[in-house]
C-alpha cells in the first residue's frame, strides 16, 4: 500500500476512539444532569467532581486525536 | 484555493536576541504573547485593586470575581491548608485563561497550542507536589500509593497501577490543555477555510459559504466555552495534585 495512503488511513481509525471518549462523556453529563435534578440543592458541591470525571475522561479521546495528529503532520 | 489549517501555529522570529553555541535565540510571536498575557493579568489586577472601594466598580468586580472563583476551588479541592497555594493556581489559572482568551482572537496566536508551554506548566507542577510532598510528609508521601483495606493478594498490582497513574499525571494534564486548543483552533481554520473555497467559486458559491460562516461562529461560541473549560480543568486538577501532597492518605 502506498505509506501515504496508509498513513492517512490510520489517521482515521486512531479517530474512532475519540467515540468512546464520547459516550463517556455523555454518560457523565447525563448522570450529573439526572442527578441534579433529583437533588438540586446537593448540585453545586458536586460540580468541581463532574468536572474532575469530564477531564479525566475526555483526556483519552484526546489521546486518540493526538494520535491521528501525529501521524498526519508529524511523522 | 487551499487553506493550511498548521499555518497558525507556526512560531516566527521577531527579532534575534543571542547566539549561544550555535543556537539562535530569538523573541518570537510565542514570546511576544506570552509579554501581552502577563502585562495584561498584571494591570487587571493592579488597576483593579488600586482603588480598593468598598462597593466594586466593573474592574473591581472582575477581579473579585475571579479570586473568589479560584480560592473556592482552592479551599474546596485541597482544604484550607492548600490555601498556602492560592497564589501558585491563581497565577496558573489567569495565565491560562488570558492565553486561551486571546488565541481566540483572530490572527493572534495561541500560547497554550504549543506543547512546550503546557509542558512546562505541568512539570512544574508534578515537581511542586513531589517536592512539597517529601518535604512535608517526609517518607509518609509514599502512603499515596498504597490505598487502605485493600487485600494483600491484589497490593502489588494496586501499588504499580497507582505508580503509573502518578508518573502519567504530567502527560495528561499538558496534553489535555494542548490537544484541545489545537483541535479547537483547526476545526475554526478548516470551517473558514470552506467559506473561502465556496465564495470562490461564483454567485452561487456565496449562498453555500453563508452555512460554513454560521459554523464559523458557532464553533467560536464553543471555543469561549472550551478556552474557559480548559483554563478551569487545568487549575482544579492542579489542586487535586496539589491536595494529593498535602493529604497524601487515601
Amino acid at each position: 500500500m502506498d505509506p501515504v495512503a496508509a498513513k492517512y488511513i490510520g489517521a482515521g481509525i486512531a479517530c474512532i476512539g475519540m467515540g468512546g471518549a464520547g459516550v463517556g462523556v455523555g454518560i457523565i453529563f447525563g448522570n450529573y444532569l439526572a442527578a441534579a435534578l433529583r437533588n438540586p440543592s446537593a448540585a453545586q458541591g458536586q460540580f468541581g467532581n463532574l468536572i474532575f470525571g469530564f477531564a479525566i475522561t475526555e483526556a483519552l479521546g484526546i489521546f486518540s486525536l493526538l494520535i491521528a495528529l501525529l501521524l498526519l503532520f508529524a511523522l | 484555493m487551499q487553506v493550511d489549517p498548521i499555518h497558525q501555529f507556526q512560531i516566527h522570529d521577531l527579532f534575534p536576541l543571542t547566539n549561544i553555541s550555535g543556537r539562535d535565540i530569538a523573541f518570537t510571536n510565542s514570546a511576544l504573547v506570552m509579554f501581552i498575557i502577563v502585562t495584561g493579568v498584571s494591570l487587571l489586577m493592579i488597576g483593579a485593586s488600586a482603588s480598593r472601594a468598598v462597593v466594586p466598580g466593573r474592574l473591581q468586580s472582575i477581579a473579585e470575581m475571579s479570586y473568589e472563583f479560584v480560592a473556592n476551588t482552592v479551599r474546596s479541592t485541597a482544604g484550607n491548608e492548600g490555601m498556602k497555594f492560592f497564589p501558585f493556581v491563581f497565577t496558573l489559572f489567569m495565565f491560562v485563561l488570558f492565553a486561551n482568551m486571546i488565541g481566540l482572537i483572530p490572527f493572534s496566536f495561541t500560547v497554550t497550542s504549543q506543547l512546550i508551554v503546557t509542558v512546562a506548566l505541568s512539570l512544574t507542577v508534578f515537581f511542586i507536589v513531589i517536592i512539597y510532598g517529601f518535604w512535608k510528609n517526609g517518607l509518609h508521601f509514599f502512603n499515596l500509593f498504597v490505598p487502605k483495606g485493600v487485600p494483600k493478594l491484589i497490593l502489588p498490582l494496586i501499588v504499580f497501577i497507582e505508580v503509573l497513574s502518578f508518573l502519567s499525571r504530567p502527560v495528561s494534564h499538558s496534553v489535555r490543555l494542548f490537544a484541545n486548543m489545537l483541535a479547537g483552533h483547526i476545526t475554526l481554520q478548516v470551517f473558514a477555510g470552506f467559506v473561502i473555497m465556496l465564495a470562490g467559486a461564483g454567485v452561487l458559491g456565496w449562498f453555500g459559504a453563508a452555512l460554513p460562516f454560521i459554523m464559523v461562529i458557532l464553533l467560536t461560541a464553543l471555543e469561549l466555552l472550551v478556552a474557559f473549560l480548559q483554563a478551569y480543568v487545568f487549575a482544579i486538577l492542579t489542586c487535586i495534585y496539589l491536595n494529593d501532597a498535602i493529604h497524601p492518605g487515601h
